[in-house]
């Protein structure tokens, strides 16, 4: 079960396709959003647009002036509340379309957020096995957190940029094809320098990213051992690697910052540049009065191709350069970002799709439906239902299992427990105890064998139900940020208050409980670390008791309680365990001494098994364990 | 906070300091290049005017433009990566000295803080606080100058247009500074909010096993729902705000250029006195760009300020955090022997707490002897044992080790001869070789078997594919609880330690097994002294003497026959362990 290294972060393998389907699944929920979207980005881009173009008639106006011309000051005027009606209906624009973009990626990312999580909670044990919590995590924060830039942000930047350099050209062209073609050639030449430097700063970026996720890696690995690493004085040596690790992310970080840093001032400094060539071009035709060179539309309608008016075109065109540097300036700072988003959807979309545990068969299992108080498995036939009392009887037939195909940890186990029977499992630790208690929720499948339930093969039972019917507590107690009483409740949700108490009670819980500081209602945070491992332990008995299952799986349910406080639950845990088949994992002998069968493992493999008694006269592997743990003398 | 911080920028200095005056020269730049354009269009006006123009004027403000754009690109380029530098070097000293400083720890420091939160604080903290001061370098010198530069260059041209920007930056201030105050709170509780989120993933990761045989799956999906319910509401409360902010930011904008324009031209035909001309105006329009963008930066600057600012605190604290034990005056660097000796010891773990854990604990223990601690839990036993390899401090009393007080060893001396296993024991990733050379980076490979043999497992290494070079995953995931455990003692051994302490280490271990080390432990290192805590009776009962405690205090001590004879608390542990193999 190897896990795969937290850290292991690439680019995007398929950019173009993940961006598309990002696009339609952020936008296939809210078309008529969308489609104010891009009326409103239209109307902001032209506003921004059009109106830089009446600046310039105020202008030629004033130059005609001061050729001695009167002015009218209503075209001033006139102008002037066009522009004021242009930018106010743009900003608007903005503003509208900017909050309905806000909703449409705040509501995206809830969505992705929420069905992230669903599609998590379907997902196999062999899933969990094989990625690290952080890996997984960080799915929910680093990557979705790249996503909400990118919807949020780059995406309307985007849009409304390209509509503005449309614009612009289009403005541009119509001004002066001549001075366009000055700033074509400009644009290449910043194009291609974007492209070089910006695929240096990705590549960066992205080792960045590796680097960082390894110092990561290592920072969680070593701060859940610092109480080892203070133990054993290692403390110097951490140090070391932690150096090599840091040096070098500080290392790619530089690079890939400096790249991107970089990346604006000379965007900015190559458009004053142009406008400088602008500028030149402009006045070499103007002056020496080959307007007509400028090739302007705009002057052929208006017949004028006077000085005047071309000075005045020249200095509206100039401003129009600038205009359009701007957006493509906001592009390239927003390049990083997309390409960190596009590889963060891409595990994103992994992990969704990623098959889902199979539902399992279509017997259910139903309470009270045949008789009141009574479990019943419930199986669809030709003429409508079968039902089959739940009684708990398991039987295990020819089981061969291994977490991998190479690796076979049960071979051809067979067993049964009857209802109502208590059935241990006793062997070294590895020997596959906790495996088979997997096998039977079907954690895992198995590769051979049969596995059957009231005989019924536990493959045609709904896995919901299946497990709905067990009761489990792990060897690892896991509770739940919550109060006390909502984690016993969590074994049975629609379980009283009073129900609760009396299961604390029997698993010799309420007492610690009564002196939490705010007894059942005290929070419990951070997985219970405010409790200590017994307590935990205690509590998850609790839980167990709580949800009336007919049968139970208790692995190693009380290795963290001392022998003194397992003996006061046991009143407790033999009213737990009365009337239910139950598996028990110990490696106390105590514990499981009064099973109805006992089974020693070792390899994969029952070698012996039978009551106490029967193990104990057959002086075997387990009168070994018990003698060898009990040596009197 | 801010002070504690930047002495971490160290050798980053001079970027750190560089980059803000070269980011003012692009600056200048910035500022220069619209004075150039307007001798530019000012030339132009008078080529229309039928004037005389100058065509050098044209010429030299073009080739100025060009210079000055040329050396702007250098100062871009150059600030770029003196800034990145810089940033980058702040945030690897900042990650440098908090780790440095979590290693002088104490277990008192470790416990105040859990390891999520340092790994937080280490990592994401550290960016925030990265990018804040990138921003800070590049923007918070570079933004007031292009305002000041662009407003008295706007005076060289006509002071009265200067008034209009300075009202108009003014009451840009005010609107920023207020959507920032707003917007503040409902960031913080949307981070709340979005620790709440990560909280419940986090849980539900860990505690996968028991979502899924409960069938809880819809109850953790209706969870997830109302924690990004709520991330949601606060995330649209406050770019509500933002969205806000932003339209009236392009609105001031865009209503200074009107009014620019109106009084410009009434200036340029002479109704408004001032001396403003057609390309006058033009300049005047860059200007306005310039000046209100630059406000608008230093509000967003202080705005990531501000944001930052809680991860600030957080990186403070691991900085300040000083270790709860202080050195000795003239530290002892070897330790005589292996006998341990309690005398009066009070022990609480934090000082205002009334819970006292351990309380009147006196006793000694000759080197070499093996040595048992029995008790429920809670009752103290790590506390105890936590004491000897100084962990903690005493509250009160003294801990010896070969005679001497611990307080008084160098702290490396101390626990290189008294060895812990400790009960919640951790394997890093790497070899079973590597692993156990922590116990002493220079043993050699039969060191290495040795140390596996005293521990009971050799055996097992040896049936591992790649036997000591078995590659043990992250945290050890490869081997089994018990295996685990024994590496963990294998390990311990490695130290040759005068003393060895054995806290519940061997819990996943089989019964078998474990009277398997302890024999061999007798016989390979019979000079050490061995300390046992456990829950078997089992594994405890053949040792040289037996501690057991109860609520924090010495209930008994002695042999395993004198305490049966003795002692009510031994004798009920001893029951309810045996019970049923007395009956046989």
């Amino acid at each position: 079960m190897n896990k795969t290294v937290a850290g292991k972060r690439r680019g995007a393998k398929n950019p173009m396709q993940t961006l598309k389907r990002l696009l339609k699944y952020t936008f296939k929920n809210y078309k008529a959003a969308t489609a104010f979207v891009i009326i409103f980005v239209l109307l902001s881009s032209a506003a921004n647009v059009l109106g830089a173009s009446f600046v310039a008639p105020i202008i030629t106006a004033l130059f005609n002036f001061s050729k001695g011309a009167p002015v009218d000051m209503w075209i001033i005027y006139k102008n002037v509340i066009i522009i004021a009606c242009i930018y106010t209906a743009g900003a608007l624009a903005a503003f509208a379309y900017n909050r309905i973009m806000m909703y449409i990626a705040q509501g995206t990312l809830k969505r992705l957020r929420d069905e992230m999580f669903a599609k998590m909670q379907k997902l196999p044990l062999k899933y969990f096995d094989a990625h690290t919590h952080g890996d997984l995590m960080s799915l929910y924060t680093n990557d979705v957190d790249t996503m909400r830039q990118l919807l949020s942000q780059t995406i309307p930047q985007l849009v409304s940029s390209a509509l503005t350099v449309i614009f612009v050209f289009t403005m541009m062209v119509l001004y002066s094809v001549t001075l366009t073609l000055v700033i074509v050639i400009m644009l290449v030449v910043m194009i291609f320098s974007i492209k070089a430097i910006g695929s240096r700063s990705a590549k960066y970026f992205l080792k960045q990213q590796v680097a960082l996720g390894k110092l990561n890696g290592f920072v969680e690995e070593m701060t859940e051992g610092q109480k080892v690493i203070k133990v054993f004085c290692h403390e110097q040596k951490a140090r070391e690697q932690f150096k090599v690790l840091n040096d070098e992310l500080n290392e790619t970080g530089r690079k890939a910052n400096a790249n991107a840093f970089i990346l604006g001032p000379i965007n900015n400094n190559l458009g004053y540049l142009q406008y400088v060539f602008v500028a030149i071009v402009g006045l070499a035709l103007i002056i020496p009065g080959a307007t007509q060179w400028l090739v302007s539309p705009y002057c052929a309608i208006n017949g004028a191709y006077d000085v005047a008016f071309c000075a005045g075109i020249l200095s509206s065109f100039l401003l129009y350069s600038r205009q359009f540097n701007m957006p493509i300036q906001q592009v390239t700072q927003q390049f990083n970002a997309i390409v960190m988003a596009l590889a963060g959807a891409e595990r994103i979309f992994e992990m969704v799709d990623t098959p889902a545990e199979d539902v399992g068969g279509n017997i259910t299992l139903t309470y009270g439906e045949t008789e009141e108080g009574k479990w019943a498995w419930k199986k669809p036939c030709e003429n409508g239902f079968e039902f089959i009392p739940l009684k708990g009887d398991i039987r295990f037939e020819d089981v061969t299992f291994g977490y991998t195909d190479e690796k076979v940890i049960l071979k051809d186990i067979s067993l049964y427990a009857k209802p109502g029977q208590k059935i241990a499992f006793v062997g070294s630790t590895g020997a596959g105890k906790t495996t088979i208690t997997n096998l039977i929720n079907r954690f895992y499948d198995i590769q051979s064998g049969v596995i059957t339930y009231d005989g019924i093969n536990i493959r045609d039972i709904k896995k919901d139900d299946l497990r709905r019917s067990l009761g489990v507590v792990l060897q690892d107690t896991h509770l739940f940020t919550g109060t006390v009483m909502d984690n016993i409740r969590y074994g049975r949700l629609n379980a009283t208050d009073e129900q609760c108490i009396n299961a604390a009670k029997l698993a010799n819980a309420h007492f610690f409980i009564t002196h939490l500081p705010e007894g059942y209602n005290t929070v419990i945070k951070r997985d219970g670390s405010n409790l200590s491992q017994g307590q935990r332990q205690l509590l998850a008995i609790a839980r167990a008791m709580v949800s009336e299952c007919p049968v139970l799986i208790l692995d190693e349910a009380t290795s963290s309680i001392d022998t003194r406080t397992e003996k006061l639950i046991e009143e407790g845990m033999d009213k737990l365990m009365e009337g239910r088949t139950v598996f028990v994992i110990a490696h106390r002998l105590s514990t499981v001494r009064n099973s109805h069968a006992i089974m020693v493992l070792e390899h994969g493999e029952i070698i012996e098994r039978g009551d106490h008694e029967q193990l104990i006269a057959k002086k075997g592997k387990y009168y070994q364990l018990y003698t060898g743990a009990f040596e009197l003398d | 906070m801010v002070k504690t911080l930047l002495k971490s920028v160290r050798e980053y200095k001079k970027p750190s300091i560089l980059c803000p005056i070269v980011m003012i020269g692009e600056a200048a730049m910035e500022i220069v290049i619209p004075f150039l354009t307007k001798f530019i269009i000012q030339e132009l006006e008078n080529l229309n005017k039928g004037m005389e123009y100058n065509l050098n004027t044209i010429i030299i403000c073009s080739v100025l433009m060009v210079v000055c754009s040329l050396f702007a690109l250098l100062c871009g380029v150059w600030g770029g990566q003196l800034s990145a530098r810089a940033s980058c070097g702040f945030a690897h000293n900042l990650r440098e000295d908090m780790y440095n400083n979590i290693q002088t720890y104490s277990f008192a420091n470790i416990d105040n803080f859990s390891t999520s939160s340092l790994i937080t604080r280490v990592t994401t903290d550290v960016t925030n606080v990265q990018n804040a001061y990138q921003m800070s370098i590049r923007m918070l010198v570079r933004a007031p100058v292009l305002f000041v530069s662009a407003t008295i260059m706007t005076c060289l041209i006509e002071p009265k247009m200067a008034l209009i920007f300075i009202a108009a930056a003014a009451f840009l201030g005010v609107i920023v500074f207020i959507c920032m105050f707003k917007v503040v709170p409902h960031f913080k509780m949307m981070f709340k909010k979005y620790d709440n989120l990560n909280s419940v993933v986090q849980e539900d990761l860990t505690a996968i096993r028991v979502v899924k045989s409960y069938v809880r799956e819809d109850h953790e999906i209706e969870k997830m729902r109302k924690a990004t319910g709520d991330v949601y509401e606060y995330s649209v409360k406050a770019e509500k705000i933002l969205t806000f902010m932003m339209p009236c930011v392009t609105l001031t904008m865009f209503a200074t250029i009107i009014v620019l324009l109106l009084v410009g031209s009434h200036m340029s035909v002479g109704n408004i006195a001032g001396n403003v001309g057609a390309a006058d105006l033009q300049t005047l329009i860059s200007y306005s760009t310039q000046i209100l963008s630059g406000v608008m930066m230093v509000a967003m600057c202080l705005n990531f300020i501000s944001l930052s600012r809680g991860s600030m605190e957080r990186i403070c604290e691991v900085l300040n955090e000083k270790t709860t034990l202080p050195k000795p005056v003239q530290p002892v660097y070897e330790v005589e022997n292996g006998s341990i000796e309690f005398e009066d010891v009070d022990f609480a773990y934090s000082q205002k707490a009334d819970v006292t854990v351990l309380k009147n604990i006196n006793f000694s223990i000759k080197q070499g002897e093996m040595v048992g601690i029995i008790g429920a839990t809670g009752s103290g036993k790590t506390s105890l044992v936590s004491l000897i390899p100084r962990l903690y401090d005493t509250t009160k009393g003294t801990v010896k080790v070969g005679g001497v007080d611990v307080k008084n060893y160098n702290l490396d001396s101390l626990r290189n001869k008294v060895a812990m296993v400790l009960q919640k024991n951790v394997l890093f990733s790497g070899t079973i070789a590597e692993n156990l050379r922590w116990g002493d980076e220079n043993a050699t490979d039969e060191d290495l078997r040795f140390a596996a043999r005293q521990a009971c497992a050799e055996e097992f290494i040896d049936a591992l594919p790649g036997g000591f070079d078995y590659d043990l995953g992250q945290g050890g995931v490869n081997v089994s609880g018990g295996q685990k455990q024994r590496l963990c003692i294998a390990r311990a051994m490695l130290k040759k330690p005068l003393v060895i302490i054995f806290d519940d280490s061997t819990s996943a271990v089989d019964t078998k097994t474990d009277a398997q080390i302890r024999s061999s432990l007798r016989q390979y290192a019979p000079d050490t002294t061995k300390i046992i805590i456990a829950q078997r009776i089992a594994s405890v009962q053949d040792a040289d003497k037996i501690i057991v405690l109860d609520e924090g205090e010495i209930v008994g001590i002695g042999t395993h026959e004198q305490l049966l004879e003795t002692n009510e608390i031994y004798r009920e542990v001893y029951s309810s362990q045996v019970k049923g193999a007395d009956n046989e």
